[in-house]
């Protein structure tokens, strides 16, 4: 096998805290394949941005070994930073400079790499070329972001929470740009906590959580691992006694029934054609009217509640029931 | 140094991202200009102001104002003569009753009140607070004239010189002083400051994330920094020269090195401040902590030798005291290199203390 575009091997850092030194990364092993898109997850303050930082040379580890592109940053910095593109969070450029006189500036810094107008084309902001940065929006200038990190012609771009803040349609622009990269056989290295973001770019994630890796492997492989492909949810008209999670879970290719924060059912089912008539029969024998029902697919979401749920909990399924609605449950957890 | 390479286009950014913005180039350029002409104008020399007297109406009142009359009238034809003497204001008299003119000294509407008896040799009485300046001299200047009137030989004949030549006045002290400032607001805004929004915009992160040369960095901030003093100085030497008729009696070569100096070192002080700086809050707080003290102890609006001698040995560590300093000599008193050594090593010492600290501490991400 090639050498990998990133190896990691039990990485640390720790941060002195305010009582007891903190672990924002806690023994991570990664190896990023060249060409591909490895989607970094998890909820804010899990160590993906330590994580990524150490690898852009922009921290140091506590411990551990780090190789990027096969060279290590303590000897080969000038190196690796002449073959990455680097694009932080929310990055404030100077306001009074047009896109082509920044994205100029920064080409100036490297040996090689594309034309100021090919990168200003790669993120399609080439009407903006003589606007200044104050005039441009949000995403606009996230895709600026971009463009000074591809202007040198990276073989390896880290993108931070690429689209966080962004409107759909921004955000949509900044997959596309990641998209034509990896097409072109650059590798991408991409921190988010959205996961429809990593579903839809990554061909593999690894989920983070409290500086640990919990799961890694391609988004289609995560989600089979729960089981089934499909969920089921719906709601039951009334205030009267709900019955418990358990009632649904023995019917016909159902695996995992769980009630939500919202009063809602949630199913995990393999066949949704042999599970939703059997659940019809089952509420019409028991007379319960229903109130709505949904289907969809298993989201990398499911996956990460899934995970960070046991992880969170003590693992008994009377509290997992009771939690709220996953996306609630992601920002309780990023505000604690 | 091509147009391509990162120090160039560094150095382009920075001069760019200054002129393009207004009320930037108004805080360094306008702001000095208009203090300049409000405290010239408001300290300009003038003649004196004429001194208002109440007198009461009574026997020698009339005789009194005989004199006074005769004195102005003098000291109107002597008017555009050399032999102006300005310590001799022309003096204007209220002539009322006794309680209208004590009434008006109670509530300090008049500063002096004369009454005198009819006779040259008969007394006069002045009635004022001598905690008031201008009563002191209006007694002083009605009693030289009504002494004088009355008989007053002034046996030993007296010359005034006045000094008001070019180059002594206060607009000749506060321009070089002026220039100072600037160079010290440079380095504390233009680097300091500047810097820490950068870092605070995760700019530096992002430029120290390239293959980008660290020093060219500094070098281009530095090197815009000592550009932006051309226009600095050559805006307030020529407002001095040509509306103030300032002498500029040294060499503008020396000027300008004395300025750079000063320049380095508040750019040394600013790179130290901003090193590890990461809020708008602190770096304003560390300004005003280096720039407050200067403003006050280092003789820009009034000389520094009035400050107790024991504060002396620490005004004169200021790299503001010294600056101000060197740069006075060189324009008003056509001072040389040779005069302005000391300055020079001690701004000096401060830039390479300064700028060994800041690049030890100082911090990208």
């Amino acid at each position: 096998m090639s050498q990998p575009a990133v190896r990691v091997r039990n990485l640390t850092k720790q941060y002195p805290g305010r009582d007891a030194p903190v672990l924002a990364v806690n023994g991570i092993d990664l190896d990023i394949r060249v060409g591909e898109c490895f989607g970094l997850l998890g909820p804010n303050g899990a160590g993906k941005t330590t994580t990524v930082e150490i690898l852009e040379g922009l921290n140091e580890p506590t411990s551990g070994e780090v190789e990027v592109l096969g060279l290590r940053w303590g000897t080969n910095g000038r190196e690796i930073r002449e073959r990455i593109g680097v694009t932080l969070q929310a990055t404030r450029f100077p306001e009074k400079e047009t896109v082509r006189e920044l994205v100029t500036l920064f080409r100036s810094f490297y040996r090689s790499g594309l034309t100021c107008e090919e990168a200003i084309g790669k993120v399609a902001l080439e009407s903006k070329l003589n606007a200044f940065v104050e005039q441009l929006s949000g995403g606009q200038q996230q895709r600026l972001a971009v463009a000074i990190a591809l202007v040198g012609d990276p073989e390896l771009l880290f993108l931070d929470e690429p689209t966080t803040g962004l409107d759909p349609q921004s955000r949509r622009q900044l997959w596309d740009v990641v998209r034509d990269l990896r097409d072109r056989g650059r590798t991408v290295l991409l921190t988010t906590h959205y996961m429809e973001e990593a579903e839809r770019l990554c061909d593999r994630v690894a989920v983070i959580d409290h500086g640990k890796i919990i799961a890694l492997g391609s988004p289609a492989e995560l989600i089979s691992r729960l089981g089934g492909d499909h969920i089921v949810e719906f709601g039951l008209i009334g205030d009267g006694e709900m019955p418990p999670a358990d009632a649904f879970s023995g019917l016909e290719s159902v695996l995992q029934s769980r009630l939500e924060g919202d009063g809602g059912y949630s199913l995990t089912v393999s066949e949704p054609h042999r599970a939703i008539p059997a659940l019809l029969a089952e509420l019409d024998r028991s007379g319960l009217p229903l109130a709505r029902l949904t289907t969809r697919h298993v989201s990398l979401e499911d996956v990460f509640v899934s995970l960070t749920g046991r992880h969170l909990r003590d693992g008994d399924s009377e509290s997992t029931a009771d939690a709220p609605r996953t996306r609630r449950r992601g920002r309780s957890r990023r505000a604690g | 140094m091509g147009r391509s390479s990162p120090l160039f286009q560094l150095y382009l950014t920075r001069l760019r991202e200054f002129y393009r913005q207004p009320a930037r180039i108004f805080w360094v350029y306008g702001f000095p200009i208009l203090l300049a002409i409000v405290l010239g104008l408001a300290f300009k020399n003038r003649p004196p102001e004429p001194v208002a007297v109440d007198l009461i109406d009574g026997d020698g009142a009339s005789a009194v104002e005989t004199s006074i009359d005769t004195y102005n009238a003098r000291l109107h034809s002597s008017e555009g003569t050399k032999n102006v003497r300005r310590d001799r204001p022309p003096i204007l008299v209220h002539k009322l009753p006794e309680a209208e003119a004590l009434k008006r000294l109670r509530t300090g509407k008049t500063a002096l009140v004369v009454l005198a008896d009819a006779g040259k040799s008969q007394p006069v009485t002045y009635r004022f607070d001598p905690t008031r300046p201008e009563a002191t001299i209006a007694r002083r200047v009605i009693d030289d004239v009504l002494q004088e009137a009355a008989g007053r030989t002034n046996p030993r004949p007296a010359e005034d010189l006045y000094v008001t030549e070019p180059g002594s006045r206060y607009i000749d002290f506060l321009i070089p002083g002026l220039i100072a400032i600037n160079a010290m607001g440079g380095g504390m805004w233009g680097i300091g400051f500047l810097l820490v929004n950068y870092r605070i915009g995760k700019l530096l992160k992002c430029l120290v994330a390239t293959p980008m040369p660290k020093r060219d960095f500094l070098l281009a901030v530095m090197g815009a920094r000592l550009t932006f003093l051309i226009p600095d100085l050559t805006i307030l030497l020529l407002l001095g020269k040509l509306m103030f008729d300032m002498p500029i009696r040294g060499n503008v070569a020396l000027i300008l090195l004395v300025d750079v100096f000063g320049a380095l070192a508040f750019a040394g002080i600013g790179l130290l401040i901003a090193s590890r700086t990461s809020t708008t809050e602190t770096v304003s707080g560390l300004m005003n902590l280096v720039m407050l003290p200067m403003w006050l102890f280092s003789g820009v609006f009034f000389s520094a030798e009035r400050f107790p001698a024991a504060a002396q040995p620490f005004i004169q560590a200021l790299p503001l005291t010294q600056l101000v300093q060197a740069l006075r000599a060189i324009i008003l008193e056509g001072a040389g290199l040779f005069d302005v050594a000391i300055p020079l090593l001690i701004l000096g010492a401060w830039t390479v203390v300064t700028f060994y600290l800041a690049l030890r501490l100082f911090r990208w991400t």
